[in-house]
């Protein structure tokens, strides 16, 4: 099997291990991979603040660059759907959302993918640390993953995983959500990164970079010792 | 106490900041999600019921004005009266002008959104009738000279400690902070006015089409005293409250109760098809209906946020909100807070004076998915995102950026020579490691240092031979 990266341009410019340890779990698994580079954004940030004349031009663009490709995958459940739920909603030629049915039923976050697509919940990993899960919402509400990324990290050796209070309470980052109403948006960060040290983890984990950068950044500047990991970093670090 | 949509970023930063406020919302929300939980547990068909809802829902609000006919026939065929409300004052000035003819100097009232919405209790005092709120919650929040903070518990935000001082200041009792103690006053206070007003007033959960019949669900027994004891009992609905058939109520009620308040039904639950007919020994005589608009039409000729019609005003949304638990119902500045309110208040109130509310979501979707009747909320925020944007009502520097944004991720070279220059200027300046400084964010968090290698400059350099492209 061929898969097509899809890279979202915050991992891109911020958080490149992410992309690349997917790249080590998904050759581990045993597919070819392929980035085509013509990518960038999906357009989200732009959707999200109501600008869709310019999010419906990225995603015709995503379907130009991604149209050929056999399976698609990311490391983002946000960025996922907003190909999967979100596109839908603004693309109206009717060319369009043919194609664009095709090819959202070959897109996949990354856990869900190997999980869920290719069976594999034991990449042979290894990592003696307590961590904690943080359900992002867009990977846990809009596409219903939950299971798989918990299934990856339990199959992990010499991990030990403590759920936290109120794992799908949003951490407060929502795009510009997080800079245009700053005191609400730390509010929440706050009471997640509380609900994260009561599990006394070392880590917390989550499948989307942005939910990562919001609870490590308020993490680090409380000066609190708890790292944030990607799935992907923990995984593919550690094989 | 006059506040409006427009300050919800001073009101929401001033109320997150109030660390006693904040407690209560959120010790009061979880407490209500966790009886709700608890109840939703023990049907196993639930999600079932919630899309059966939404259905009923679509068809009444797609045929609103085929429905809402059939309601006013069925009503009029029971011998009650019904008034079309185009806005707030055209109702305000029904129920007074009928407070004239009846003499009524006082009028008692229980629990609606819909009064609440029109400021009916205003209209009244300014024509100088008495309205009497006889739900405990709206009793407190009227001698506290307040506004709702809940769509549910209109006092949400005040502790048992500040209502036992508010009552003992207003009314001279000794202080209690007993539940029990505050409600058997209100209770014996509010007696009274039961047996001497000539007018209640009642909102309206339900309205079947084809029986005529209006549901009241609640749990103090005030709505069926008010609906009941006086001369003549007015209801008032929002167009939206019609349902096709008296058979679809049970579904609804069984929602209603379990999302709101966690019960499997409320304590009371009326259901009133027309005043006193022959051969009946009570009731009242005369029976209204007032229909209101007040911008609903408007709602329903936009089919994007046609569905925020389809509420049935179970609070849900407002408790699971992770944004309304932390700034509460008065930052919103209007009647409906929370998620419902911020998609409901720009459609009533205007784009304009309520620009901030469609923003003030993380769009975490927690609203859509427990709202009983499936409303899409976040989706319908979106779309006023969007409304707000091709309206011009954004700031141009943010239009300019999103136009920048987008000619540079339209175009991969673009796109590779913004990220390289980037890096460049970083090296030059000596700034490579340093995390930028991002306004609003930078003041409480940590924002991350670019990556000295972006992925795709990886890729170019690592990609195994035969991988492509
Ligand atoms: S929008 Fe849905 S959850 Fe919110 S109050 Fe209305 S019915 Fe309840």
């Amino acid at each position: 099997m061929n898969v097509s990266l899809f890279i979202p341009c915050l991992v891109d410019q911020f958080f490149p291990s992410v992309g690349i340890n997917l790249v080590k779990i998904l050759r581990k698994a045993g597919v070819s991979v392929d980035y085509p580079r013509a990518q960038t954004c999906c357009g989200q940030p732009a959707f999200n603040s109501g600008y869709h004349e310019e999010a419906i031009q990225l995603a015709r663009r995503f379907l130009e660059v991604f149209g050929e490709a056999e399976t698609i995958v990311s490391p983002s459940g946000s960025c996922t759907s907003m190909v999967k739920v979100f596109y839908p909603e603004i693309l109206q030629d009717p060319d369009l959302r043919r194609q664009l049915r095709e090819v959202t039923g070959r897109t996949y976050e990354f856990s869900d993918f190997l999980v869920n697509v290719m069976g594999i919940k034991d990449l042979g990993a290894t990592f003696p640390h307590r961590v904690t899960y943080h359900d992002a919402c867009h990977l846990f509400r809009e596409l219903g993953v939950h299971r798989a990324p918990r299934e990856l990290i339990r199959h992990v050796r010499a991990i030990e995983l403590v759920e936290m209070e109120n794992s799908d309470a949003c951490c407060g980052f929502g795009g510009t959500f997080s800079v245009k109403f700053p005191e609400i948006s730390t509010a929440m960060a706050q009471d997640k990164s509380a609900a994260i040290l009561k599990t006394e983890a070392e880590y917390v984990v989550a499948n989307d970079s942005s939910c990562l950068m919001q609870i490590g950044g308020y993490l680090s500047r409380q000066g609190l010792p708890i790292k944030p990991l990607h799935l992907a970093d923990l995984l593919g670090e550690n094989l | 106490m006059n506040r409006t949509p427009s300050q919800f970023k001073i009101l929401a930063s001033e109320n997150v900041a109030d660390r006693r406020l904040r407690r209560t919302f959120q010790s009061a929300t979880s407490h209500a999600l966790g009886q709700r939980a608890q109840s939703v547990q023990l049907v196993p068909e639930w999600e079932d019921l919630r899309e059966r809802a939404h259905r009923i829902k679509e068809e009444a609000v797609e045929n609103l004005d085929f429905y809402l006919e059939k309601l006013e026939a069925s009503v009029i065929r029971r011998g009650g009266r019904v008034f079309w409300a185009r806005d707030a004052s055209e109702a305000s000035s029904y129920v007074v002008d009928l407070c004239r003819r009846l003499q009524a100097s006082t009028v008692v009232k229980s629990k609606s959104m819909a009064a609440e919405e029109i400021g009916l209790t205003d209209a009244l005092e300014a024509a100088g009738v008495e309205p009497v709120e006889t739900d405990l919650g709206e009793f407190i929040i009227q001698v506290a000279g307040e506004t709702p903070s809940h769509i549910i518990a209109p006092a949400l935000h005040m502790t048992r400690q500040q209502i036992g001082s508010l009552f003992h200041e207003k009314f001279g009792i000794p202080y209690t902070d007993v539940p029990a103690e505050l409600c058997a006053f209100a209770r014996q206070r509010l007696r009274r006015e039961f047996l001497s007003a000539r007018l209640g007033i009642s909102g309206v959960n339900f309205a079947a089409a084809d029986t005529g019949t209006i549901a009241i669900v609640e749990n103090e027994g005030n709505a069926r005293l008010c609906t009941s004891l006086p001369r003549v009992h007015l209801a008032i609905m929002g167009l939206e409250k019609v349902i096709p058939r008296f058979s679809d109520l049970p579904l609804f009620l069984r929602l209603l109760a379990r999302s709101s308040t966690g019960q499997r039904q409320t304590s009371y639950v009326s259901m009133i098809s027309g005043p006193r007919r022959e051969g009946e020994w009570d009731g009242p005589e005369e029976f209204h209906l007032v229909l209101l608009d007040n911008g609903r039409s408007d709602i329903l000729a936009d089919p994007r946020v046609r569905r925020s019609l389809y509420c049935i005003r179970c609070g849900a949304c407002l408790n699971t909100c992770p944004i309304y638990q932390r700034v509460g119902g008065h930052s919103y500045g209007s009647v409906y807070s929370g998620p419902i309110g911020s998609v409901l208040t720009p459609l009533f109130q205007g784009l304009e004076v309520a620009k901030d509310l469609p923003f003030a979501s993380s769009l975490c979707g927690s609203c859509s998915n427990i709202c009983p009747v499936k409303i899409d909320l976040h989706h319908q925020l979106l779309w006023l995102r969007e409304k707000l944007v091709s309206g011009r009502a954004t700031p141009w520097q943010e239009r300019l950026a999103m136009s920048l944004f987008a000619a540079g991720m339209k175009d991969p070279a673009l796109y590779r020579m913004g990220s390289a220059l980037l890096r460049l200027l970083l090296r030059v300046s000596g700034r490579t490691d340093r995390p930028f400084t991002v306004p609003g964010w930078s003041p409480t968090r940590d924002f991350p240092a670019l990556a000295a290698t972006s992925f795709k400059q990886w890729w170019e350099d690592n990609r195994q031979p035969g991988e492509g492209p």
